[in-house]
């Protein structure tokens, strides 16, 4: 079994899964008053300084969630919502074209239920976004913006942005920048208070946590409008019984994945460039997608003329490989890659790419195993692509 | 054998994937997306084409601990099954698009893709038997026998298909599949039409192609006896919803004779004058053995749950004639005529074609 899906979730570090049983063994809700209540709530404040002091935050900009998903609703809607209520102009949403869903989908749904105005910002066909244009938009609709958000780094081609200088831009017009950071930390450098970002994103499964839990980093002068009400157990814009033994196991696998960043980072990319070496001697017709260098250090994403993803993955799944295509529907149907048509991609080319990544558990063998059964994978679906057998 | 199972989400299909799996193959279980968006179609359990369905059979497939896949064919679906499906009743035909969509998709851009993939056949959940001498035989369950949809089928393609229930009743299906803890085994029995979410063929047809008021004419008198909305609402044989302004002279029922997309009428008459005792069909497919040089008696089916008639048939490259022993009532252009060589061990599947008049 060659696990090359470390993008889509990584599994748990060991000390992070200790934490985590250690902590579940323990009643105690975080917001009780008795002594229960006050080692719970002394297990979630430790965890959030740990996760500051790492990510170069305040412990108070620190907003626990439940994962990558409710953080980035939470701060495109939270955010939106606490803007357009001070001031009545400013409804207009600006993210790039590669977002997750879990941005897209926010920003689409303020586009259709709040009367949000969408701006969406181009990227060149390495799937980077320029400071530029993001200049140009918010120089022509900057007092109607309500706030901007671009990933860092993305989840499918790897390409790693450069946030510092688009913050910088966003911050000339005063208007806050959101990133969500779910494939960047532990992956590069990240720092929140350096960035000059507004909010960022962060969730435990793709980093050696568990799934489930994650933060919104959220500067102390930016508003937002909660999603869930409730107890108001985080800062008043979240809700809900805090988890301390997913937070106490998030802030283990944080703390581990920010301190081991720079080794980890040497050699998974040496181990990536090596695939992406092997996979081009293999398969000399391969398109490499995403930015050459500036990319995630485990990431590897291909399209494959002639193929159609959905049929090399089954196929390499088949000989214990398994990877990505992007992303698929709820029925379970593949689909082509808006990244890679917003990089100009064509459809053929956006439903023939597969995404190798890399994690903290991969070793030479797992990129033998993909070398190994590759070429044959790639001839069978270059076949099924054009097939009809004769009747 | 590696074999591809198709999974609708349905009990027969996982039961027949189960028994592939018992059977010793290396089975990969798909469930084919056939809407372009899986909410519009007919939602809860008696379609083939929902989210639920989709769950279904991926936990079906997980019951059984085989690979699961879902493949996209909305696009080939909508082209060769939903737009034929139309196209055919404007054109004054009756058409049959679970016969459509073996002969297209499953048994052709699923198997064909799956053959190229490197699977060595196709394992659906049809009730029909296909045993090693390669002949195609009704099911023992003959209420629910399906050998009529399949009967389209080449000896090429039955040559890479699994039939596994063949053999079983439904009853014995779905007993199995709740001995088998399969959660689908007392889920609802799929029919009509999958695409047609809420039943209403004539309204998803109107739909598509459009009000169409036309003339409603007496075959005997040639008078015109009310009028139509739309010709291709109408199907052969049909006596409910023809809205007459009078009735007939001898006041009998009237029967939909025929309908001509060209004139936009539709003729209504007798019952007697939908009695034909020759049946002219196209695009036959000969697999009960090497195609006759001559005359075959045997018995013919003209229409899903139809009744069986002897007949002799001739069948050459291009078209398949049957002289039936006795007239029969109803046959609509569009249909499938099959024949079928009556077999103690199960009726053989000769051969089909498509009935023209």
């Amino acid at each position: 079994m060659a696990y090359l899906d470390h993008a889509a979730t990584t599994p748990m570090l060991d000390e992070a899964l200790e934490a985590y049983v250690a902590t579940a063994r323990e009643v105690g809700n975080a917001s009780s008053l008795h002594a229960s209540g006050r080692r719970a709530r002394r297990r979630v404040e430790e965890s959030r300084e740990r996760v500051a002091a790492a990510l170069g935050a305040r412990p108070s900009e620190v907003i626990f969630t439940g994962g990558g998903t409710e953080s980035d609703n939470l701060a495109v809607k939270g955010i939106f919502w606490a803007r357009r209520d001070t001031d009545e102009r400013r409804r207009r949403v600006i993210s790039s074209a590669v977002e997750h869903h879990a941005v897209l989908d926010a920003v689409e749904w303020l586009e259709q239920h709040e009367n949000a105005e969408v701006g969406s910002l181009p990227v060149d066909g390495s799937g980077r976004l320029h400071p530029d244009a993001l200049r140009a938009e918010l120089a022509e609709h900057g007092d109607r913006a309500a706030l901007v958000t671009a990933m860092w780094a993305n989840n499918e081609v790897g390409t790693v942005q450069r946030i510092g200088e688009l913050a910088a831009v966003s911050a000339e017009y005063g208007v806050p920048f959101h990133t969500d950071a779910v494939q960047a930390v532990g992956q590069v450098p990240v720092d929140f208070a350096g960035s000059g970002v507004a909010a960022l994103t962060v969730t435990g499964h793709k980093l050696g946590g568990p799934v489930g839990v994650g933060a919104l980093l959220l500067g102390r002068d930016v508003a937002a409008v909660p999603l869930l009400h409730g107890g108001g157990q985080e800062r008043d814009v979240r809700s809900g019984t805090l988890d301390a033994a997913g937070i106490v196991a998030f802030a283990v696998a944080v703390e581990a994945a920010v301190k081991g960043q720079q080794e980890y980072a040497a050699g998974v990319a040496e181990l990536r460039d090596d695939l992406v070496r092997r996979v081009r001697e293999a398969v000399p017709e391969v398109v490499f997608n995403g930015d050459p260098t500036d990319r995630l250090p485990g990431n590897a994403h291909f399209s494959f003329p002639g193929c159609e993803g959905d049929a090399l993955l089954l196929l390499l799944d088949a000989q214990g490989i398994a990877c990505s295509t992007g992303s698929a529907c709820s029925a379970g149907v593949a689909q082509p890659s808006h990244v890679l048509l917003a990089m100009g991609a064509d459809d053929d080319r956006a439903r023939s790419s597969l995404r190798f990544s890399l994690g903290h558990t991969s070793t030479t063998a797992d990129v033998d195993a993909l070398i190994a059964a590759l070429p044959g994978a790639v001839e069978r679906a270059r076949r099924a692509a054009g097939a009809r057998t004769p009747r | 054998m590696r074999v591809l199972a198709a999974m609708s989400g349905g009990v027969d299909s996982a039961v027949a994937a189960a028994r592939a799996v018992q059977a010793g193959h290396d089975v990969t279980g798909v469930h084919l997306a056939l809407a372009r968006n899986p909410q519009t179609y007919r939602t809860g359990a008696r379609g083939c084409c929902t989210l639920e369905d989709s769950r279904d059979a991926r936990r079906a497939a997980d019951v059984l601990g085989i690979p699961f896949y879902v493949w996209d064919m909305a696009d080939r679906f909508h082209a060769d099954v939903v737009d034929d499906f139309v196209a055919e009743y404007a054109a004054g035909r009756t058409p049959n698009p679970c016969l459509r969509c073996n002969e297209k998709i499953k048994f052709a851009a699923v198997l064909d893709r799956a053959v190229a993939l490197g699977f060595d056949a196709v394992v659906t959940g049809h009730h029909a038997r296909l045993g090693p001498d390669g002949l195609l035989r009704r099911s023992v369950d003959v209420a629910k026998d399906q050998s009529y949809v399949l009967a389209v089928l080449t000896r090429a393609q039955l040559d890479r298909s699994i039939f596994p229930l063949g053999d079983s009743t439904k009853a014995q299906v779905r007993q199995e599949a709740a001995e088998r803890g399969l959660a689908v085994a007392d889920k609802p029995d799929s029919h009509d039409i999958c695409f047609i979410a809420d039943g209403d063929t004539r309204g998803f047809l109107a739909q598509r192609l459009g009000e169409t008021p036309g003339d409603v004419v007496d075959a005997t008198t040639g008078a015109v006896v009310g009028q139509h909305a739309g010709a291709y609402a109408y199907t052969v044989g049909q006596r409910r919803g023809l809205h007459l302004d009078r009735p007939a002279p001898d006041g009998r029922p009237r029967y939909v004779l025929s309908i001509t997309p060209k004139t936009n009428t539709v003729t209504v008459g007798p019952a007697e004058a939908l009695e034909v005792a020759t049946v002219r069909a196209v695009r036959p497919v000969w697999t009960g053995g090497p195609r006759p040089s001559g005359p075959v008696e045997c018995e013919v089916q003209l229409r899903a749950h139809g009744v069986v008639v002897p007949a002799a048939v001739t069948v050459d490259d291009g078209t398949l004639d049957a002289d039936l022993r006795h007239p029969v009532r109803g046959v609509a252009a569009g249909q499938a005529i099959v024949a079928y060589r009556p077999d103690p061990a199960g009726d053989v599947v000769l051969g089909s074609a498509t009935i023209t008049g």
